[in-house]
Parts: structure tokens; C-alpha cells; sequence
């Protein structure tokens, strides 16, 4: 069980916001925080962490990290953390890296294969690409036996593919660990995927809270939008209708009375589909 | 020529060696913590110490000599301790060279350390911190490993700059063959008594250890930059 009720002033882009969050957390969830940037999270997880000073309690499974008399640095606190841009130690082999948090040379070997990484177990990191850097990243989080797992966007530098590869391994690990996880993500899918909990935050503050589900689908209206191109404007019995250019294709829409008197051929448009009529192909 | 070469007296030069070896190594040990301090610190108090210690490279030599022959006098406080505690006398002998040269040649070693932990991946030190390690450990597996560039041109210049001085040992340590004539101060007395064919022998040799030594720094920061690390 992890307790967290923090508070810190924070300069943002925005002026001044107060980052307050309380929160608990059951052993073994996955809660994923989202938000727009400058929102606090990445604040959030570095006080987790003991990185940065924030004022409140944080305390993991009945062990206090801090409060108003305790602070214990980033050093004493059981926390993996996995950065945006991987961190590695440019001097030390992939095994290296995860050898250097613990002289655990079986739980080592074992983290690696689970990642398919055992082959490249001597390379150096700059020998790697983007996503087998943050594999090991990832297993050099795990090495210590966290209490809890911090990952700052851990895939937002990577490409589709290699995102999906990785939140499958993100969910493989988790399932074999069972390790207590927070994660600051963006991307609407690796939430889904991932996440049992999910958090909103806003101005520093906790704006919605709910399964990725509830929190996706529960909203009434959704819809979808394209850009397109006005090709003709067609006028008949008083009615208007566009020729557009959407998706590679051509299509009529009604135009509705208001918006008659400023579509032009040749502007861009953004056109509007409600989701429910969507059907799969 | 070959005779002329082989009868030099080469006492000025190892006295040189011996002094910018000792001085490299006092120093590297002094910079490394004060380095990583300004290059992590957020406090107020840095611009003060990096002008501090920056001051040698701006001040005439004669300026600084002044102050350490002063500062390690008998009559001073502290050449007095040295005196007393140690029985040493820090004017015009080779300890008071070292002591003037540590002065002389600190940014040499504080500067480019300190440029290079600055140019570290602060995620990748955090990294180590959360690993469980401590600072020193930090410093010493992640820091200076991944700062060898860096590293080699603090030790290299601070021992090149430190043969090549020469107004602050004159004025510290004055020309006492054997124990404070240094090859610098050697080549000076030698154009004073216009002995020009020694000055050139001495000059030369200068000129070409210099030019090898850089060298080397150069091929090998060349070399480790293709490595990547």
C-alpha cells in the first residue's frame, strides 16, 4: 500500500500553481498519470522519488519516506525510475548497467531474457537503438526489487511500433514482478493497455480519477475529425452542399444555413463524425 | 652538436618534471571535489568561487608570486606554522615551489573538470543516486568515466602549464641550482650571460615536449570521440 499526500509551490509556465496530490495506491496497481505539460506530473514523480523536496507524507508499505520530521534521499527510498531518455551509463555494458544496482547476476540474466536482451548483454549503450536502450533502462529499474516503479514517458521518444513492443514487455514485467507502478503517460492507447488506474491532473491538481475505460468511453461525445479540402460549393433549391476532399477521397456534405456565408472553394475545413455511427470495416 | 647535446645539465629539466608532476597530483585531488561542487551547486556563492579560482589565469605572474612570497614568509603567520610545525622554509626552496605552483595552475584542473560534469546527463547521475549509490561512488564509476576528455585535458595542461611558469618561480623560488632552477629559469639566465647556444638546445627541447604532449591529448580525444564515450 502506498499513501501519498504531497504539496509543493511550483514556478510554471502558466505563473504560480500549487501541485497538491493525494493518493493511495494498492500494492501491485498500475496507475498511469496524464495530463497536459506543464500540469505537475513529472514534479510529482521527482518528489516521489526524493529528488525533489515537497512538503506532505509519503509513506510505502508502513515505512514512512517522509513527513514533517522524516526525509529520507533518493538513495533509502526502494524506487525504481525509468527516464524519458533512457539515462544509461554510456560507460558500462548492458549488463553492466544492471549489475551496477545489484550484484544479482541470476535476477539479471533473468530481466534480460524476459526483454530479449540477453544476446546484446555485453554491448555498450551507444551501440543500441532507441528502444532497446529503454528495455534496459527498464530492467536496471527493476534490479533494486522496487517497492514502487516511477517511469517518466518512457516510450514518447520511440516510434509506434516499437511502443507497442515495449508496452507489451512494460505489462509482461508487471505481471512477473508484481511491482507497484506509477507512470506519466500521453498516449491514449499505452493507457488503456496498460494502466488499472488512471489519474488526471490539471494545475497541479487531481481533475479526474477512474478506469481507463470510464475515463475513455463514458464521455458522451465523441467524435472524430478530419481535415479536408473545399473543392466546389454546390447550390440547389436553396440547399448547399460541399464538394470535399477528405482521406484521399471526394465527398458531399450538407452545409448547414450559418456556416454557408464563409465556406469558400479552397479553404481547409475540418469535418466532424460522431463516433457511434463508426462501423468496423 | 651531438656533444653539445649530450653535456647539457638536464637538473633544470627533471626539477621541472618533479614539480608539475607533484603539482598535477596535489591539484587533481584538491579540484575534483571543488569541480563537482560547481558544477552541481545552485548556491549563491558560486560566480565568487569560480572568479576566485579563475583569478591566476587573469593576474600577472609577478602579482601572484608577490602575495605567495609574502603569505610564506617567516614573518607571516603562515610561513611561520610551516616553520615551526615542520621546520621547513617555504621561501626559495622547492616546497615553496609546489605551493606556488598549485596556486598558479588551479583553473587549468578546476576548469575543464567542471566543465565536464557539467556537461553530464543530470537524469543519468539521478539514476545512479536512486540505484542506491552514494556521491563519491557516483563520482568516481559514472562521473569520471563518462568525462575522459575532459579528465586527460585538466591533468595535461595543468603539468605543461606548470613546466612552462616562470615568473612565479622566479619570484617564489629564485634560481637556486638543484633545488628551485627550473628549465624555464635555466633558458632565462642562460640569455642573460648570452650563452645562446644553450638557451636554443634548452628551447628546443621545450618546444618539442610541448608540442608532443598536446599532440597526444588531441589524437586521443579524437579517438575517444569516435568511440562515443
Amino acid at each position: 500500500m502506498v499513501f501519498i499526500d504531497i504539496g509543493k509551490k511550483l514556478h510554471g509556465i502558466g505563473g504560480e500553481m500549487e501541485l497538491k496530490v493525494s493518493l493511495s495506491i494498492k500494492r501491485g496497481e498500475f496507475l498511469v498519470v496524464t495530463g497536459k505539460s506543464g500540469s505537475g506530473k513529472t514534479t510529482f514523480l521527482r518528489i516521489l522519488a526524493g529528488l525533489e523536496r515537497g512538503g506532505g507524507v509519503i509513506e510505502v508499505d508502513g515505512e514512512i519516506w517522509q513527513n514533517e520530521k522524516v526525509f529520507l534521499k533518493p538513495q533509502k527510498r526502494e524506487i525504481g525510475f525509468v527516464f524519458q531518455d533512457y539515462a544509461l551509463f554510456p560507460n558500462m555494458s548492458v549488463l553492466g548497467n544492471l549489475l551496477y544496482v545489484r550484484n544479482d547476476i541470476p535476477l539479471a540474466r533473468r530481466l534480460l531474457e524476459i526483454t530479449d536482451l540477453l544476446d546484446l548483454s555485453d554491448r555498450l549503450p551507444a551501440t543500441l537503438s532507441g528502444g532497446q536502450k529503454q528495455r534496459v533502462a527498464l530492467c536496471r529499474a527493476l534490479m533494486k526489487r522496487p517497492k514502487l516503479l516511477l517511469m517518466d514517458e518512457p516510450l514518447s521518444a520511440l516510434d509506434m511500433d516499437m511502443r507497442i513492443k515495449l508496452q507489451k514487455e512494460i505489462s509482461l514485467l508487471h505481471k512477473e514482478f508484481k511491482t507497484t507502478t506509477i507512470m506519466v503517460s500521453h498516449d491514449p492507447s499505452e493507457i488503456y493497455r496498460l494502466a488499472d488506474r488512471v489519474v488526471v491532473l490539471e494545475f497541479g491538481e487531481i481533475i479526474k480519477e477512474g478506469s481507463a475505460k470510464e475515463l475513455f468511453l463514458k464521455e458522451s461525445d465523441k467524435k472524430l475529425f478530419f481535415w479536408g479540402e473545399v473543392l466546389d460549393i454546390l447550390k440547389r433549391e436553396g440547399e448547399s452542399r460541399a464538394v470535399v476532399f477528405v482521406e484521399g477521397k471526394i465527398v458531399l456534405i450538407p452545409i448547414s444555413k450559418e456556416r454557408v456565408s464563409d465556406l469558400q472553394i479552397g479553404r481547409k475545413i475540418k469535418i466532424g463524425v460522431d463516433a457511434s455511427t463508426l462501423f468496423i470495416a | 652538436m651531438l656533444e653539445d647535446i649530450l653535456s647539457i645539465d638536464f637538473t633544470p629539466f627533471v626539477l621541472s618534471f618533479k614539480l608539475a608532476f607533484i603539482t598535477t597530483l596535489i591539484l587533481f585531488v584538491v579540484s575534483l571535489p571543488l569541480a563537482w561542487w560547481l558544477s552541481q551547486t545552485a548556491s549563491k556563492t558560486k560566480p565568487f568561487i569560480e572568479a576566485l579560482t579563475a583569478l591566476p589565469i587573469v593576474l600577472p605572474p609577478s602579482v601572484l608570486g608577490f602575495y605567495i612570497l609574502v603569505a610564506l614568509s617567516k614573518n607571516s603567520p603562515i610561513g611561520a606554522f610551516f616553520e615551526r610545525v615542520f621546520n621547513i622554509d617555504l621561501v626559495f626552496s622547492f616546497g615553496g615551489l609546489v605551493v606556488a605552483s598549485c596556486f598558479y595552475s588551479l583553473p587549468f584542473m578546476v576548469q575543464p573538470l567542471q566543465s565536464g560534469f557539467e556537461s553530464l546527463n543530470k537524469n543519468m547521475l539521478e539514476a545512479s543516486y536512486i540505484s542506491g549509490k552514494g556521491v563519491i561512488e557516483t563520482i568516481l564509476k559514472v562521473a569520471i568515466p563518462n568525462i575522459k576528455p575532459s579528465l586527460l585535458t585538466a591533468l595535461i595542461v595543468t603539468f605543461a602549464h606548470t613546466v612552462g611558469e616562470f615568473g612565479v618561480v622566479l619570484m617564489v623560488g629564485g634560481s637556486i641550482p638543484g633545488e628551485t632552477k627550473v628549465a624555464s629559469v635555466a633558458i632565462y639566465e642562460m640569455v642573460e650571460m648570452m650563452d645562446y647556444k644553450s638557451a636554443h638546445i634548452y628551447s628546443a627541447i621545450m618546444v618539442f615536449i610541448s608540442f608532443l604532449t598536446l599532440l597526444g591529448v588531441y589524437l586521443f580525444n579524437r579517438k575517444i570521440k569516435k568511440i562515443g564515450f
